[in-house]
């Protein structure tokens, strides 16, 4: 469904050069869940923004559904695959209602059914019609997020990019809004892209994942060999010691993985 | 500077605190009646957004900013009253005999002060020291956080460090003038999950050595039970269940178990996540 | 109808407004003011401007009706008359009623401040909002020749340019809105610059929206409430400029009765009756004031910075 080749992402020139991603390669099956995971600065957030046609400075080869991708992106695109953003305080519009948020992709496309579509897309995400003239400042973090989804989705698309969906959240709303992705994804057969910092919330989500260090990705591994604690690269490995809690005598083994050419 | 003989009488002690905040909307109620005492030990507050787990941290420096209201039928700090002292007393015992560190070093820095400066002239406001000397400790300071190039460190501005290293200059500011208890609000959360773990075992390592009381406040249940001795559970402004970190996974709370439950584990199966029911009872029977 | 059942149903409305799931697009957007309305309400200075922006008004609605006389109208007899039962504010050295022409001359600042505030405002909001978003080349333009304006001084441009076009009250607000509109463009251009990287408008564009549905839909709905305040704050300086304009003889013209040329014709004999130029001085002092107030309140109403919830 997806597959990236060589990606490079390069900010700024001179002095202010930036190399944020380095060579990437992945390939993510159709209906499949795909796990980026890194520490900030990694470049995890680079990739997926890359890929969304957010961010136009790249080099390398990007296809979505068997169709070579260019930096722009036509409207058809965005039918295809869509984005939630991590912070559900930014990425609502504060001046717009629920109803509206819903409704501008709708009218950018010319759908004509809206009012079906929205009525039913904020029931598929778990909010009642009761929620549909509500603006973002009476809505909790969770609900918030659940209109993002309900944004994400409403045009159909059968690729989701998720950067940090619950980060933001609460643990007890994090599980519902995980639950939430689960089921929305078995249900449209959709295919998932996750990224997070969070080790649990990928073994939890994901198929596949790649762990990625300074822009490059430094281990590639299927889920099960997480599970099994069983990571071959030496910052997987600490990372994966690193969230498992706080152990006293582990800290003094970090070490600081630099660029490795 | 250490307190002389504390046996027998906790560091802290919190009876029936309460954090009021009128609104055109009525009463909020945001801390509604906890009682906890404190030793010289490493106690978690745990809670979720809206729990009054920040603002416990705050009304025991009184730094509760009006319209907000707090109120205890006992809220001691080392035999001081707290809720009766001077703002001048309260002065004393901010920074110097209680730190509080927070969430972003970045707003709690001033921004066009070495940072080096800003620990130093900490030290300066308690103690009657040369700047010779405030130096010197500042630099010691820096070293006691692990800083490696401390003398690098002491020129540079705010703007200049990593979010990893800002946290461990606000820990050595509020460490410097040695206190007996440090309030941490999150400390760790805008943090990697490794340099968390490093800036937490400084942390650790202090207050072993120099035997202070932390209140370490959290989101985060399954690091405060690794990391603290004792573990409080806040909803709603309640205690739901105070218990050792180490007996966490037997405690016995529903909201407790709910939120245990409701984390992603690595080596989960993938299936459904429990969701966390909440009970109105609760907000009746806090400790 | 007894007082109950009104009061019920007066608590009917309040709910209705006050609503936290409302059904129509209607009921959220009148909810939404009604909160506004609420928190501006319970700001007594704010209320104070809004009380004198509402009677200069209502007093230039109905300026026949209020005024006991026609303002042009001279009775040299009765030149230069203290404070009386017949004359209010007396009459000035024609032997006009001043209180009828102050009357009439709240028409004509508010015809000022309002053409003013609508050329000005949108052409800020647009050239802001444009260089803010598009960047680049587009910014540097728009924002150069907004600089060149900036620099000149308000009042002495308006001078070139009312002189260039003759005087009379049309040029004049013409002058003044070229003279207004480049600190708008500036706040619009400084608000977008903060929106524009925002995860919402990010939102929006992986939406498939085009750049001018950004700016127009997203955009400008962020920025008109600091500059509806920033205007209002400006409404005074917009009279004081008028009333410049005015007392210099490029504004309004005789026999208009301007709040600024009133003042200048009351200066040859300001030492012996001192009413004739106070009067619209006064009449000045409360109407920019009354700017003022209101302007502040609506910064603590409107300000997207001081918090959405009601």
């Amino acid at each position: 469904m997806i597959a990236v080749r060589n990606l490079d992402v390069i900010f700024g020139s001179g002095a202010d050069r930036v190399h944020a991603v380095r060579d990437v390669s992945f390939t993510v099956a159709e209906g499949a869940t795909f796990g980026l995971v890194g520490e900030s600065g990694s470049g995890k957030s680079t990739v997926l923004r890359a890929l969304s046609g957010l961010n136009p400075d790249w080099s390398g080869e990007i296809s979505v559904a068997g169709e070579a991708q260019t930096p722009r992106r036509d409207k058809a695109f965005f039918k295809l695959s869509q984005m939630v953003f991590q912070d559900p305080y930014g990425s609502l519009h504060p001046r717009h209602t629920v109803d509206r948020v819903l409704m501008e992709p709708l009218s950018i496309h010319g759908f004509s059914d809206a009012d079906r579509r929205i009525e039913q897309v904020l029931r598929e995400v778990g909010l009642g019609p009761q929620f549909r003239f509500r603006y973002p400042h009476q809505l909790s973090g969770g609900q918030r997020q659940r209109v993002a989804i309900g944004r994400a989705l409403i045009l159909e698309p059968r690729v989701l990019l998720l950067d940090e969906p619950t980060s933001a959240l609460d643990v007890s709303v994090q599980a519902e809004v995980l639950n939430l992705l689960q089921r929305l994804k078995k249900e449209r057969g959709l295919t998932y892209i996750l990224v997070s910092h969070n080790l649990s919330v990928i073994a939890h989500m994901c198929d596949h994942l790649a762990v990625m260090n300074h822009g490059a990705v430094v281990e590639e591994l299927e889920v099960s060999q997480l599970k099994r604690h069983a990571p071959t690269h030496p910052y997987t490995r600490q990372l994966m010691t690193a969230s498992l809690g706080y152990d006293r005598a582990a800290i003094d083994s970090f070490q600081d993985f630099g660029i490795s050419e | 500077m250490n307190v002389a003989d504390t046996k027998g009488r906790p560091l802290l002690a919190v009876e029936d605190l309460r954090v009021d905040f009128p609104t055109r909307k009525g009463l909020v109620q945001a801390v509604r009646g906890i009682s906890f005492s404190l030793g010289r030990e490493k106690l978690g507050i745990v809670g979720e957004s809206g729990s009054g787990k920040s603002m416990t941290g705050r009304s025991i420096l009184r730094l509760v900013g009006a319209p907000g209201q707090v109120s205890a039928r006992r809220l001691e700090f080392d035999g001081i009253d707290i809720m009766s002292a001077s703002e001048a007393q309260m002065r004393d015992i901010r920074g110097e005999r209680i730190s509080m560190v927070m969430q972003d070093p970045k707003f709690s820095l001033n921004p066009v002060m070495r940072v080096g400066e800003q620990i130093a002239e900490a030290y300066r406001t308690h103690q009657k020291v040369p700047r010779e000397e405030a130096r010197r400790r500042a630099l010691d300071m820096l070293r006691a956080v692990r800083i490696r190039d401390p003398e690098r460190v002491y020129r540079a501005y705010p703007h200049e460090v990593s979010g990893g290293m800002g946290q461990r200059i606000m820990i050595a500011m509020m460490l410097i003038p040695d206190p007996d208890l440090l309030i941490a609000d999150e400390p760790t959360s805008a943090l990697d999950v490794t340099v968390q773990l490093q800036v937490l075992a400084i942390l650790d390592d202090l207050v072993t050595q120099r035997g202070m009381g932390l209140i370490f406040i959290s989101h985060d249940l399954s690091l405060v039970a690794s990391f603290c001795d004792r573990v409080i559970i806040m909803y709603a402004g309640r205690i739901m269940e105070i218990c050792d970190a180490k007996n966490l996974d037997a405690a016995q709370h529903p909201y407790t178990r709910g939120l245990l439950n409701c984390l992603p584990q690595i080596d989960g199966d993938g299936s459904d996540l429990p969701v966390l029911q909440r009970d109105d009872a609760w907000l009746e029977h806090g400790l | 109808m007894t007082s109950e059942a009104q009061n019920l149903q007066a608590m009917g409305w309040r709910a209705w407004l006050l609503s936290s799931s409302p059904t129509s697009r209607n009921q959220a957007r009148l909810g939404r003011a009604y909160i506004g309305w609420l928190a501006f309400q319970s700001n007594p200075l704010a209320m104070v401007g809004f009380g004198i922006v509402l009677g200069l008004v209502v007093v230039a609605a109905f300026a026949p009706l209020i005024a006991p006389y026609d303002p042009n109208a001279q009775v040299l007899t009765d030149r230069l008359q203290y404070f009386s039962m017949q004359h209010w504010f007396g009459t000035d050295e024609l032997g006009r009623d001043i209180f009828s022409r102050i009357v009439h001359g709240a028409r004509l600042t508010l015809y000022i401040v309002i053409l003013v505030a609508i050329i000005a405002a949108p052409i800020g909001l647009a050239v802001g909002t444009t260089a803010g978003y598009l960047g680049g080349w587009v910014d540097v333009v728009l924002m150069r020749i907004t600089d060149i304006f900036l620099a000149f001084p308000k009042l002495v441009l308006a001078l070139a340019l009312v002189s260039a076009l003759g005087p009379g009250i049309e040029n004049a607000i013409i002058a003044i809105a070229i003279t207004s509109w480049p600190p708008y463009a500036r706040i619009a251009r400084a608000e977008t610059i903060t929106i524009r990287n925002s995860d919402f408008i990010a939102a929006v564009r992986l939406q498939g929206a085009g750049r001018m549905r950004i700016i127009w839909s997203h955009i400008v709905p962020l920025c008109t409430s600091s500059l509806i305040v920033r205007v209002t704050l400006d409404m005074a300086g917009i009279i004081l400029i008028a009333a410049g304009l005015g007392f210099l003889g490029l504004g309004a013209q005789p026999p208009l009765p301007e709040w600024g040329a009133m003042i200048s014709s009351g200066r040859k004999v300001l030492l012996d009756q001192w009413w004739v130029a106070t009067v619209p001085g006064v009449a000045i002092f409360v109407v920019s004031l009354g700017f003022n107030l209101l302007g502040d309140g609506l910064r603590d109403v409107l300000d997207p910075k001081s918090g959405e919830q009601g």
